[in-house]
């Protein structure tokens, strides 16, 4: 398909704009920031200076309230945009989860025990639960026997490339190389997906892979685990390799197996790198969507919590009943944000 | 922070440079507003003249229709906005089911929207968000539509709007080719029907091709067999019945349906030309599935009139071309013939008199008959002139709503609320095309129903 400049021009016209307020907005806040810190501090020079001269002169107050001021104007755009952005939004989808599917009337818990009865929604109540303990667990301990594999082998770089290069593409993306993998065709025509071919070549029939319950959802999850496990080799290669080289040759010269040195060094001194790392996917594939709705749109018994929400609340008018996924869905992530911040406190106080 | 003196200048520059830029884009952004209203008094304004007087009024038009069919759109009012002074601003969305109430919530509704479901109108109209319709499109729309068809736009005794284009859902596609090299006929009674497909099945051949993959909206095209086979097993007061959830969708009437689907659908001997299985009608898109009549691999395929645009390019659509589709035939032809369809509906959510003027207008014969002529439209306005439709499908369609014998009845998935229609009716159908019993289906869309 030709692009025709001119009939876009409404659309480029609008890029160009928003270039302009983009330009404008960062660039004034820019500016601003970089000349009323100036400001305050050549008067402060000046009156120090003034205050050195006159010799009798008492040294001024010092302006912090006007410094305070000014730190306040720029907390509140962000403060205002989070609470518009998160804070008001929150709120108000935790009202509505009380509320019926046309944000009306007051119905108590209804839509919380509708949650619980229906056979559909505890099935992907079910789905999540699997997703989350295979996806962190499966992920990170493939990233780090991948990690400790190719630590220090030739060519390590090109390795890890590799294996992290899944992460470059959207979930979107991953999904729909991953649908081509498990396409189907009938037998005896050509078969366009990778694991029929292989299956066909082996001898066998071609299956349509992704309709089968709970087989569909394990495929699901491989593809997740594909673009996350590239980030957890990432990470744990990291701290693999700070770990300090006294311990090491330490541990070498008292004649650990490279089992033992795995178990008694390793482990142990990554053990917070991998705790980012487990708790990060964990909450990534909490609110996994994209992969599920681009492959089998939820069908076949593969939906999800994120992916129920939004078909509940903008497909089928069900506002009150789509809130209260989205608030058991924060409930959830709730508790590892917390686990997080009092790991991360403990290591501060730890350094 | 007073270090960095060079950056700044670069950034009193980019700033500069913003406000000249976005000047400059001021002053060619809103040069467009036209002066072509100098032939409004010419005789081809003549019957847009109750329209007029609203000249350099801009009406935005929101709609799931998109590409040929949108360019078409704007062709067809070309004329009414050059003796009007309105400007229509179409835009189409693939989204626009789920983007629709999200953009009338975040206070961004468009002037009309063409909504293809009752159900969403009568969803909007229940939360107060979408305008009646005035009293000229009122009386524009009972002159110029079957009442029944009024009916499904009509929330509480309130009229929301008039219809706008139609499809013909209960049509078979077949190859009038193969039909004759083969030397079958065209049947024209459901017994005759399934006569025919066992004929096919036993020379080798898989009958019916039948897909209903179709994205998020997965699951449709079976919801048209159900409510087609609904209006031919049981009256059409129990289909309506059923639409309003006035008798339970696990309702033994409506598993009589769905059964009597199935032995065409769920029958391992009839489907699925080229594909594979029964299980393979749910991952085929509806838009591939009766391409293999072109190759010879089936020979029926239940779609709509729509389809006709799916073709294979090349294919000629005609009684004696390639392909061309015959009455899905009743079961009892004696209680009429049943015509199972859709259409849109244009909803206002303001009520500005040019918005009110091409809500009018658009109920019109003279829009009618100006879609018409540009190709590929069908329309239950009874204005519409036959001669200006050029498609024979389309003819065939015109026909069936004209025709006095049709008991016409509106798709039924359309009619319920979101909930269902859009959502666990579809699952539902994929879910019995994987192989689950009709019960346990019936019995998870009921319990699915909005109290």
């Amino acid at each position: 398909m030709n692009f025709d400049f001119a009939a876009q021009a409404p659309k480029l016209m609008m890029l160009l704009w928003g270039l302009v307020a983009f330009a404008v907005v960062v660039g004034g806040l820019l500016i601003l920031l970089d000349v009323v810190p100036a400001f305050f501090a050549r008067r402060r020079e000046a009156q120090l200076v003034a205050a050195s001269a006159g010799g009798g002169v008492p040294l001024p107050r010092r302006t912090k309230p006007r410094e305070g001021l000014f730190a306040l104007f720029f907390l509140l755009p962000t403060v205002l945009l989070l609470m518009i952005g998160l804070v008001v939004p929150a709120i108000r989808t935790t009202l509505l989860s009380f509320m019926d599917g046309g944000s009306q009337n007051w119905v108590g818990l209804d839509n919380y025990r509708w949650m619980f009865a229906e056979d559909a929604i505890v099935r992907v109540l079910i789905n999540t639960l699997v997703w989350v303990t295979l996806v962190p667990l499966v992920a990170t301990g493939m990233g780090l026997l991948y990690a400790v594999l190719v630590d220090k082998a030739r060519l390590e770089s090109l390795a890890k490339s590799l294996i992290f290069m899944p992460m470059a593409i959207s979930f979107v993306g991953a999904a729909i190389i991953w649908r081509f993998v498990y396409a189907y065709r009938g037998e005896g025509q050509e078969q366009i997906g990778l694991l029929n071919q292989i299956v066909v070549s082996l001898g066998g029939e071609p299956r349509q892979w992704l309709l089968d319950s709970p087989l569909n959802t394990l495929l699901l999850i491989v593809i997740m685990v594909w673009i996350q496990a590239g980030f957890a080799m990432v990470v744990l290669s990291a701290a693999i390799k700070s770990i300090p080289a006294d311990i090491v040759e330490a541990a070498r010269l008292d004649g650990v197996t490279p089992w033992q040195m795995f178990r008694q060094i390793t482990v142990p001194s990554i053990r917070p790198a991998m705790i980012v790392v487990v708790v990060t996917i964990s909450i990534a594939t909490l609110k996994v969507f994209d992969i599920v709705r681009t492959t089998t749109n939820g069908n076949y018994d593969t939906s999800v919590i994120a992916n129920e929400m939004y078909n509940q609340a903008f497909r089928y008018g069900q506002n009150g009943q789509g809130s209260a996924l989205a608030v058991f869905l924060f409930i959830l992530v709730l508790p590892i944000v917390i686990f997080q911040i009092r790991n991360l406190r403990q290591q501060r106080r730890e350094g | 922070m007073a270090v960095f003196a060079r950056p700044r200048q670069a950034l009193v520059i980019a700033g500069a440079l913003g406000l000249a830029l976005g000047a400059t884009a001021c002053g060619t952004g809103s040069s467009t507003s036209s002066g072509n209203n100098t032939n409004a008094d010419s005789a081809e304004c003549a019957p847009y003249e109750k329209y007029q007087g609203h000249d350099g009024k801009k009406v935005s038009i929101y709609s799931s229709i998109r590409d040929i069919e949108a360019d078409r759109l704007d062709e067809s009012w070309k004329q009414f906005e050059e003796c009007t002074g309105i400007e229509i601003n179409h835009e189409g969305s693939g989204e626009f089911e789920a983007q629709l109430p999200v953009r009338v919530d975040g206070g961004n509704a468009p002037d009309l929207a063409f909504i293809p479901q009752p159900g969403l109108i009568q969803r909007f109209a229940e939360r107060d968000q979408i305008k009646a319709a005035g009293a000229e499109t009122k009386a524009m729309a009972e002159e110029n539509y079957p009442a029944d068809w009024l009916t499904y736009s009509t929330v509480n005794g309130t009229f929301y709007g008039a219809p706008l284009g139609s499809n013909v859902k209960s049509f078979v596609w077949y190859s009038p080719k193969m039909f004759q090299e083969k030397g079958w006929a065209v049947p024209t009674t459901w017994d005759e029907m399934i006569k025919l497909s066992d004929t096919i099945a036993d020379s080798g051949t898989k009958p019916w091709c039948a897909g209903i993959e179709s994205g998020e909206a997965t699951g449709w095209p079976a919801t048209d067999w159900i409510e087609d086979l609904m209006l031919r097993t049981q009256t059409p007061e129990v289909y309506d019945q059923w639409t309003k959830h006035e008798i339970p969708f696990n309702d033994p009437r409506v598993a009589e349906a769905l059964d009597r689907a199935g032995t065409i659908l769920k029958n391992e001997k009839y489907v699925n030309g080229g594909f594979g299985g029964v299980r393979s009608i749910a991952t085929t898109s509806f838009q591939e599935a009766g391409v293999p009549i072109t190759a010879g691999k089936c020979a029926l395929h239940r779609q709509a009139s729509f389809y006709a645009n799916q073709w294979p390019q090349g294919t000629r659509v005609a009684e004696d071309g390639d392909v061309f589709a015959f009455y899905f035939p009743a079961i009892d032809p004696a209680k009429g013939k049943p015509v199972l369809g859709g259409g849109e509906f244009v909803t206002a959510f303001s009520d500005r008199p040019e918005v009110q003027a091409v809500q009018t207008y658009l109920a019109s014969g003279e829009h009618a008959n100006s879609r018409a002529k540009i190709g590929d439209w069908v329309s239950a306005n009874n204005k519409l002139d036959l001669a200006n439709v050029a498609n024979p499908i389309d003819k065939l369609s015109v026909e069936l709503l004209q025709d006095d014998s049709s008991v016409f009845r509106f798709d039924g998935s359309d009619l319920m609320p979101a909930a269902v229609g859009n959502g666990t009716f579809w699952k539902g159908m994929v879910e019995w095309i994987n192989g689950r019993d009709t019960a346990t289906v019936l019995q998870g869309i009921e319990s699915s129903w909005p109290k």
